[in-house]
């Protein structure tokens, strides 16, 4: 259960301005790509665009075609909600539902959509998210405790064995770590690679060290000036990408000369 | 061994220094106050003023300006405070001195049907208990405040979940803000007549009935409900509503599932203030469900009193002419009644959203 997308010609707006222009690439399925580039460039506006989460602002609109394994996203038969649960979404700070206990948290995708499942099922449902999150081990003995009392790695964890536990092909992740420390940030990039195993992961991160460590293709956006559109400059393989950027503007980023 | 003074420590006035001022003050308080016939008011008066200027004096003299400053100024709030809160206690205090006395089951459970001038005349004359009671008018502000409820919270909700999920800020929204702000406004009074006349129209002149009197209370209740919701969802975290969305959940399951559990203990709490707000009005009721002595259950039909009315009625038209005594007890219990319930509401707001909060706890 994983899928990869197209992305062909897209152009995304706020209302009149356009804030990321002409983007096409293609995102793997079962690998992670990582999107890098200077702050205000577009990234978490593109992100969003791949789960139809970018509608969600006012006046926000997008031009193009998002394929999912062949499937335009934006099509005007597609309905939205049913895009989103199949791509899922982990944001940069830790959203869990403050009302709900670990379990319901775990469990918010299937209850929210009022979804009838047994007990022993969402037993199991929830210990294998929480596994995939590597968080079981952890709150395994306070399932019942609400999610807003754990640490913030723990609970951008709890929000990723939400994402997964919907049973998504793809995740997005858009700067998963930035709140955290180093050893949540580990954790999570261990998270990552054994992500990969089953799903087609996205992630927006601003540390290149990470980008260069969890993901095998890497997409380098960057803007001219402010109020200009965001661009995808260079997108390949991490490796080449860090190693032998084609383009000067890569190269002086991911080298820490500017951004 | 003694430490040596630390370097930040300046001169500080002793603590006994601040009582000394005090009891100086009551002292010159008490002196000033007999010199214009002493009553307790001018001496506690007297006594606050010696005692803020003799406390910032002498603060001002060892502490230096900065910390007497910081005295005055906190004198000077501790003097509002207890500015703000003498009234209400003396309101408190006064409802219970008098409304207690006339806190018998009787008054709890019996209504004023057939309770004539003469039956009181006699109470008096005789000193027996006082005869005669509120039950009536506590059925009809249960009866006429749960309807008013039922009417506004749905309009109230739904309104605000348009105003702050789903409107754009276009045309209809800002019509439902203005008119909102407006009814805000409206004196209770109109409320009433409003209600008196639409009603008058509808099901012929001079109809007053339990729910014309909820339909006018909820006139006045729907922009609090409004205006609390839309606050109350406003706070809920953007956050939340996405990380719905990106599981795949539908717009309305998330508004119902997430953003009002969120808010709800503040909604809950507006919509118990809204009730407090309309519980006490008197005005669009007398106009809307007349007055009646006895129980009426029906609120679709028949005249209906509330304590409010029941209340101005026991003032303003004793039920014996000669003897009002018996009426003014059965006013002030009824006083008490309404108090009490008004601070039970305010009880089962805090226990509402005590429960209802968001856990945070480990
Ligand atoms: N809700 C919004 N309404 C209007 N413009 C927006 C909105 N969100 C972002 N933008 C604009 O879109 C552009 C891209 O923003 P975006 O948040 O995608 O940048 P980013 O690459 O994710 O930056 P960062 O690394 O700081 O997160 C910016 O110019 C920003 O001002
Ligand atoms: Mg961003």
């Amino acid at each position: 259960m994983s899928k990869r997308i197209d992305v062909k010609d897209l152009n995304v707006y706020y209302g009149k301005f356009l804030a990321v222009e002409d983007v096409n690439l293609t995102i793997e399925a079962r690998s992670v790509t990582a999107f890098i580039g200077p702050s205000g460039c577009g990234k978490s506006t593109f992100l969003r665009t791949l789960n139809r989460m970018h509608e969600v602002i006012p006046g926000a609109r997008v031009e193009g075609e998002v394929l999912l394994d062949g499937d335009d996203l934006y099509d005007d038969a597609v309905d939205p909600v049913h895009v989103r649960s199949q791509i899922g979404m982990v944001f940069q700070r830790p959203n869990p539902f403050p009302t709900m206990s670990i379990r319901d948290n775990v469990l918010a995708g299937v209850k929210l959509n009022s979804k009838r499942i047994s007990k022993s099922d969402a037993d199991a449902l929830v210990e294998k998210s929480l596994r995939g999150a590597n968080l079981w081990n952890e709150v395994k003995d306070r399932l019942a405790r609400p999610g807003s009392g754990l640490s913030g790695g723990q609970q951008q964890r709890l929000c990723i064995a939400r994402a997964i536990a919907v049973s998504p092909e793809v995740i997005l992740m858009d700067e998963p770590c930035s709140a955290l420390d180093p050893i949540s940030t580990l954790a999570i990039e261990d998270l990552i690679n054994e992500l990969k195993n089953d799903y087609t992961v996205a992630i927006v991160t601003h540390n290149m060290q990470q980008a260069a460590r969890v993901s095998d293709k890497t997409a380098f956006f960057n803007i001219a000036a402010t109020g200009k559109p965001g661009k995808l400059i260079e997108y390949g393989n991490t490796a080449d990408i860090f190693n032998m950027p084609k383009e000067k503007s890569t190269e002086d980023y991911v080298s820490g000369r500017f951004g | 061994m003694t430490r040596r003074p630390s370097q930040f420590t300046k001169n500080k006035l002793p603590r006994w220094a601040i009582w000394a001022v005090l009891a100086g003050a009551l002292i010159l308080g008490a002196a000033f106050s007999a010199l214009l016939g002493f009553s307790l008011v001018t001496m506690s008066l007297f006594a606050a003023i010696f005692f803020v200027v003799g406390g910032t004096a002498a603060s001002g003299a060892v502490e230096g300006s900065r910390k007497a400053k910081d005295r005055l100024a906190t004198y000077l709030i501790y003097g509002a405070f207890i500015v703000a809160v003498l009234p209400l206690l003396s309101v408190i205090w006064t409802v219970l001195e008098r409304g207690l006395p006339g806190m018998t089951s009787d008054f709890l459970f019996r209504s004023m049907n057939g309770l004539t001038g003469a039956i009181d005349n006699q109470t008096v004359a005789e000193g027996t208990p006082v005869l005669g009671g509120a039950y009536h008018a506590i059925l009809g502000t249960l009866q006429i405040t749960l309807w008013a409820t039922i009417i506004s919270v749905p309009v109230g909700l739904l309104a605000a979940i348009y105003l702050v999920e789903y409107s754009t800020g276009g045309p209809l929204s800002r019509a439902i803000t203005f008119f909102v702000d407006v009814m805000t406004g409206i004196p209770s009074i109109v409320a009433g007549l409003f209600a008196a006349a639409l009603f008058g129209l509808i099901f012929g002149p001079g109809t007053r009935t339990g729910f014309v009197a909820a339909a006018a209370l909820s006139v006045l209740m729907i922009p609090v409900v409004v205006r609390s919701t839309e606050e109350m969802l406003k706070i809920v975290p953007n956050e939340l509503r996405e990380a719905s969305f990106a599981l795949g959940v539908r717009k309305w399951r998330t508004i119902t599932k997430v953003v009002i559990p969120t808010a709800i203990s503040g909604i809950a709490s507006g919509v118990t203030l809204a009730i407090a707000r309309v519980i006490g009005e008197t005005a669009p009721i007398l106009v809307t469900a007349g007055f009646a002595r006895g129980i009426n259950l029906d609120v679709f039909g028949g005249w209906m009193s509330t304590l409010p009315t029941y209340i101005y009625y026991q003032i303003i038209t004793p039920t014996s002419p000669t003897s009002t005594d018996p009426s003014i007890q059965r006013a002030w219990a009824a006083a008490l009644v309404l108090i009490i319930l008004v601070m039970m509401l305010n009880l089962a707001a805090r226990l509402i959203a005590r429960m209802f909060a968001p856990k945070t706890s480990r």
